[in-house]
């Protein structure tokens, strides 16, 4: 898929790879000529949310938080320690991944093109890709958070992260408490997608879901 | 799983799943399997015909040294769905340039972090 993942390194504007340029071509066309409604497009799409990508994120993550030298490597060069667990076909030329700590949450906004890191996280949710969330998150990141339910304590600083067709991000979620001696498959389960988009916590061995 | 993609993946032996249905790499391959479903529910061509078209479209990659390793697959069912519709009369090749040009005009067009319309004016050129 060489075509699919040439970047032609612009940062003043979006970009499409030639097979989503074909994609979407295909999509206008049979939307125009009412062989398909977009919307019940994006339904099917949606129903096989949990089945786009590798979904490899929740390995890394719980990967670092019981590796400190992985964690270390990870935090230095995202792509180059994703690339030596070897299950990881591709994950871009620079994925960032940004640690929360008590003193920080980070939380990353999307570009609407292919700045998503889907091979780390499958399908983005719909609400990601929507102009409101970027410009808000942006402005009025606490505002965002809290329409998720999610509350960040007020002395702890919040950093937004916005992705370009170079530099992807990927949050470091904080490991739960209560999960000490726990093995990194039990730690992957923790690991949900929110929580890798900074727009969520990881989940807490009380509350499974 | 739906029951019109569980019908797909009986009829096209090929698609790449697990045990509980079709996997994609990509939210592309998602929207171009998408898009087959549902022009086989408008009754563009029965499953036999895409399978049979999609059998062809892999055969004529690998004569020209695809590496078959299921990455490029998606490819080829872009390149079939490109190929059926024009044959079915839905569109045509032209059109389908056409309007990757457009959306390659749009996307250049739009500023970094905006939603990539079509509009008129990307035709234009």
């Amino acid at each position: 898929m060489s075509s699919d993942h040439d970047h032609h390194h612009h940062h003043d504007h979006s970009e499409l790879s030639e097979t989503e340029l074909r994609v979407r071509a295909l999509e206008s066309i049979l939307t125009e000529k009412g062989y398909v409604d977009p919307a019940a497009l994006d339904a099917i799409i949606q129903a096989f949310e949990t089945r786009i990508g590798l979904h490899h994120g929740a390995r890394v993550v719980a990967k670092a938080w019981t590796d400190p030298t992985f964690k270390e490597a990870l935090l230095e060069d995202g792509s180059k320690a994703i690339g030596t667990l070897g299950h990881v076909s591709r994950v871009g030329d620079h994925l960032v991944v940004v640690e929360n700590t008590p003193e920080r949450h980070n939380m990353v906004v999307c570009t609407l093109c292919s700045c998503y890191p889907w091979e780390m996280l499958g399908l983005p949710p719909v609400w990601y890709k929507a102009a409101p969330y970027r410009s808000r998150a942006v402005k009025d990141p606490r505002g965002v958070l809290a329409d998720f339910g999610v509350t960040v304590p007020k002395d702890t600083e919040i950093r937004v992260w916005d992705s370009t067709a170079e530099t992807r991000f990927l949050v470091l979620p904080m490991r739960p408490e209560g999960t000490e001696g726990w093995s990194e498959a039990q730690l992957a389960e923790l690991v949900t997608r929110d929580s890798m988009i900074g727009t969520g916590f990881a989940k807490t061995p009380e509350a499974p879901s | 799983m739906s029951a019109a993609a569980a019908k797909a993946t009986a009829a096209v032996p090929s698609i790449p799943r697990d045990d509980d249905g079709p996997v994609f790499r990509a939210p592309w391959e998602a929207q171009a399997f998408a898009m087959a479903l549902t022009l086989h529910e408008r009754g563009v061509f029965t499953w036999t015909e895409w399978a049979a078209a999609l059998a062809e479209e892999i055969k004529r990659a690998q004569a020209a040294g695809d590496p078959d390793t299921g990455e490029t697959y998606y490819l080829h069912w872009l390149a079939t769905l490109e190929s059926l519709v024009a044959t079915k009369g839905v569109t045509s090749t032209e059109t389908l340039h056409r309007y990757r040009d457009a959306w390659d005009h749009a996307a250049d067009r739009t500023p970094h972090g905006q939603p990539i319309v079509l509009q008129a004016e990307d035709f234009a050129r």
